[in-house]
């Protein structure tokens, strides 16, 4: 099914940051999107991974390995041919089992043949690419703790069945939820680098232009498509490029100063803030092609990085969002 | 219903026309609009509706495994041939998938349909709702996602209704054309019913669309704009349209007497068409009980107008443990795929042990299925807001109580939360774990006014009974002064007022209810800590203590 075009999503334009640099930089390991149903949650998350170039992976390999020395033994891999596929996007649906995360004891296999085989789970084929969570908020927190522990590592460990696999599983997290249907526990939402809270567009050509756009794609996706193809372009290009120029980015000083005494004066805890806020303040001067992160950078990403990191006050009226941004205002001037 | 002119002479005049017509409109297409809900009691009218899908049809009931759903391995056809047989998922087979009961659908089953709504070549649904109870409605994922919404309960007096039989196979030619505006104006009209979804526009457009199409028309008139925001908007919104905000409650005019004199906002209207023949249609279809669903708080509208319910929050089963190497005595269930993981690699040794085909499974495969039962807490707060109270220190009782949330939001508790003023109690929050939510209410929670104990009780009761019925472990926080004056009926007899509080109170000891009773007033008062006794809970008179001082209290009474 094609996806609809990331560049003809209209407003929303912090979530669609927050991919962008994700896509730049995979260690900022994770987003998460709160907000209403039919906010474009889903949609923008498809369209990121259709935006995106295609990896180079080995025909049939389970967990996209990107050469034949990093196929797994376990795999029943015969010839190393490569070819290319775009980024996987894998939804874990809610109630998932955690055979299916993990993957497990080829029952089939088994049954028929005797044999002990692994069947991969979804973490091995979001490999390389997007986990997501849609209603992250009501997962079963046995299957929460278990992606915590996988994205932290960054490795797959089975031990079930007699069986004893391990085999890597970097992917972006992408969670979504809606608030009003419960909150995440503290420990997840840190793990996710950047955070966003979207609303339905309140300004009514603007929801009309998202009718207008989604209209024009179902009815005609190869013209639509094609429409908005040199944006398209524009952007995974720029993509490319701020990946190559990562590295090369400089951070200095004053930019290190700046991050920490933001999260001081927030009160963020643990270092995680700050390493979250200097990451995607480097892949946001990457994207834009700055030679290194100044102080502008860091002030707009410091919502999208803190603002879910801050110790809850239950009794500030005022968002987490509005604190970040009355405080950055106030240390970054 | 109203008796108001129809905008348009072919729009269906009965709810079972209308349903049959919104079935048509998502067979015509199911990828546009997915499906219909279908809210009505079991009944020869709904037999009638349901009578004219398509002979193939899919069958399901709320009480579907996942695994029939999505397909996987055939256990019992494998062990018989000895070799792996897949079963196909009923939500593969094409054509329309038949839900009955959906409001009872578990949220793995939802979770699993919406992934697959969200899909195109996804069969049309017609999901049955027969939610009696404002809690028991359609998970609010699904509502989001299938887009007619048809309601039988007007007519179930009907007899003979004309329908035409709904065909098997989407059709395939170009759908009809709109004029540009029509965007707009259904985009404004959403907006006007305070539907925030973009969903919900999109899906009236594509109605619209299969409408003409239905008429043979190749493009789409203004009828079909009014037939189609009555079929796919009117269920969604959550305020009438004559205030442009969600607006708090009681000042919103009635649904049963639309006032159709009032000039409509001109910035908001298209000029090519009549919005009021709009606004009419879907007021035409709106639910009777809306303004009684406003008045319960937004969340009550937010959970009727989406169906959300609280009872996927409510019902988890426990978390599963490793399966136990274990002959299943009567009450435990064995564990299938356990058992054959257990039995697989000795098949080639076994099956040399033996002569017949098929698997080898022996007593000592056999594993039983565990899971670690913790059901969930559920906080009661009843916070007295009553003249009395809020004189006394009703801020400090509500920041006591945001305290405690914000502990219990760690824990994963839900929460509910009682206030009890003037004349009644009422469910501000029915149990939640949304921190956000009942932050909000409680902010908004005025003071003044008698204080209805008893009411406040009996809520506390119902809600603690509801949780029960739903897996939780409820406990109650009774946060009041104690002062009652308003009995049950509401008269402002304080006699009876405190004859009722402990006759409730005994009810609610009879539910084995932990809880609490915190004074707030600024003198503790015998009356409080009898009733206390009576609810079988601690009694803490607070005189001078802080909001930290209270929600420790709070803490260590319930923990």
């Amino acid at each position: 099914m094609t996806a609809f075009p990331f560049a003809a999503i209209v407003g929303q334009d912090a979530m669609k940051t927050a991919m962008i640099l994700t896509a730049v930089e995979p260690r900022l390991s994770g987003v998460l999107v709160f907000g209403d149903r039919g906010t474009g949650k889903s949609t923008a998350v498809r369209a990121l991974a259709a935006l995106l170039p295609p990896i180079t992976v080995v025909r049939g390999c389970p967990i996209n390995s990107e050469t034949p020395e990093a196929v797994p033994a376990w795999t029943s891999v015969a010839e190393a041919e490569l070819k290319s596929r775009p980024t996987p996007v894998v939804d874990l649906p809610l109630g998932v089992t955690e055979d299916r995360v993990t993957g497990a004891l080829d029952i089939e296999r088994a049954l028929v043949h005797g044999e002990k085989t692994f069947q991969p789970g979804l973490l091995a084929q979001a490999n390389r690419g997007y986990l997501y969570i849609d209603e992250v908020n009501l997962l079963e927190d046995h299957i929460v703790d278990l992606l915590l522990d996988v994205a932290q590592s960054g490795e797959n460990l089975v031990e079930r069945d007699g069986l004893s696999i391990r085999h890597p599983a970097r992917f972006v997290l992408v969670g979504s939820g809606n608030p009003e249907e419960g909150e995440l526990r503290p420990q997840l939402l840190d793990r996710f680098a950047l955070s966003v809270d979207i609303t339905s567009p309140t300004d009514i050509e603007e929801r009309i232009e998202v009718i207008r756009r989604r209209d024009a794609f179902e009815t005609n996706p190869d013209a639509f498509l094609a429409t908005w193809e040199p944006e398209q372009a524009w952007i995974r290009d720029r993509i490319l490029t701020a990946r190559r120029a990562l590295d090369t980015i400089e951070v200095p000083e004053a930019a290190l100063r700046d991050a920490a005494e933001l999260c001081m004066t927030l009160g963020a805890d643990g270092l995680r803030g700050e390493l979250t806020l200097i990451r995607a303040g480097r892949a946001l001067a990457a994207y834009e092609a700055a030679p290194r992160v100044v102080r502008d950078h860091l002030r707009r990403i410091a919502p999208i990085a803190l603002s879910h990191r801050l110790r809850r006050d239950p009794l500030d009226e005022a968002g987490s969002v509005t604190r970040v941004t009355r405080c950055t205002e106030e240390v970054l001037g | 219903m109203t008796s108001t002119a129809r905008p348009d002479d072919s729009l269906p005049q009965t709810g079972v026309e209308r349903a049959n017509l919104a079935m048509r409109m998502a067979a015509r297409d199911p990828d546009g609009l997915k499906g219909v809900i279908l809210q009505a009691r079991a009944g020869p009218l709904r037999d009638a509706v349901v009578a004219t899908l398509p002979a193939q049809t899919v069958r399901i009931h709320a009480g579907i495994g996942l695994e029939a759903l999505t397909g996987g391995l055939d256990l019992a056809q494998t062990l018989v041939e000895g070799r792996a047989i897949l079963r196909e998922g009923l939500l593969d087979r094409p054509g329309w998938l038949l839900i009955s009961m959906a409001e009872r659908l578990p949220r793995e089953i939802v979770a699993v349909l919406s992934q697959r709504l969200d899909r195109k070549g996804t069969g049309p649904v017609l999901l049955l709702d027969e939610g009696q109870e404002p809690d028991d409605r359609i998970d609010a994922a699904l509502v989001e996602r299938v887009a007619l919404h048809v309601s039988l309960s007007e007519d179930e007096r009907l007899q003979n209704p004309h329908l035409s039989a709904v065909p098997s196979s989407p059709f395939r030619g170009a759908r009809a054309s709109h004029a540009a505006e029509d965007t707009a104006t259904l985009a404004a009209l959403a907006c006007r019913f305070g539907v925030n979804s973009l969903r919900a526009p999109l899906f009236a457009l594509r109605s619209a669309q299969a409408i003409a199409g239905l008429q043979e028309r190749d493009n789409v008139q203004p009828g079909d704009l009014a037939q189609a925001a009555a079929l796919s908007l009117a269920h969604r919104a959550t305020c009438l349209p004559d205030s442009p905000v969600p607006p708090d409650a009681k000042d919103s005019p009635s649904p049963n007497t639309p006032d159709t004199s009032r000039p409509v906002d001109p910035a908001t209207v298209s000029d090519s068409l009549p919005e009021s023949i709009l606004l009419e249609a879907v007021r035409a279809v709106l639910p009777t009980d809306l303004l009684s669903r406003l008045a319960g708080g937004t969340s009550a509208v937010r959970r009727c107008a989406s169906g959300a319910g609280q009872r996927k929050t409510g019902n988890r089963r426990g978390r599963p443990l490793p399966a136990r190497r274990k002959r299943p005595s009567g009450r435990e269930r064995l564990d299938i795929i356990a058992t054959l993981r257990a039995a697989a690699p000795w098949q080639k040794i076994r099956r040399s042990a033996e002569a017949t085909p098929g698997p080898r499974i022996w007593p000592s495969d056999l594993h039983v299925r565990r899971f670690e039962d913790r059901s969930d807490r559920l906080l009661i707060f009843a916070v007295d807001a009553s003249g009395s109270a809020a004189l006394a220190r009703l801020a400090e009782a509500k920041g006591a109580v945001e305290l405690l949330l914000s502990q219990s939001y760690a824990t994963r508790d839900h929460v509910a939360l009682i206030a009890f003023r003037g004349q009644a109690a009422e469910l501000l929050l029915p149990p939640t774990r949304s921190l956000v939510q009942t932050r909000r209410r409680l902010a908004a929670l005025p003071g003044g006014g008698g204080t209805p104990l008893a009411a406040a009780l009996k809520i506390a009761g119902e809600t603690a009974l509801v949780a029960q019925r739903h897996g939780l472990s409820p406990a109650l926080a009774l946060l009041t002064d104690g002062r009652a004056n308003v009995a049950l009926d509401g008269s402002a007899d304080r006699a009876a007022a405190q004859k009722d509080a402990q006759q409730m109170a005994r009810w609610i000891y009879g539910l084995g209810l932990p809880g609490t009773v915190i004074d707030v007033g600024r003198r503790p008062r015998d009356q409080l800590a009898v009733l206390a006794a009576l609810l079988g809970a601690n009694y803490t008179p607070l005189p001078h203590a802080a909001a930290e001082g209270l929600s420790r209290v709070l803490h260590d009474s319930l923990a």
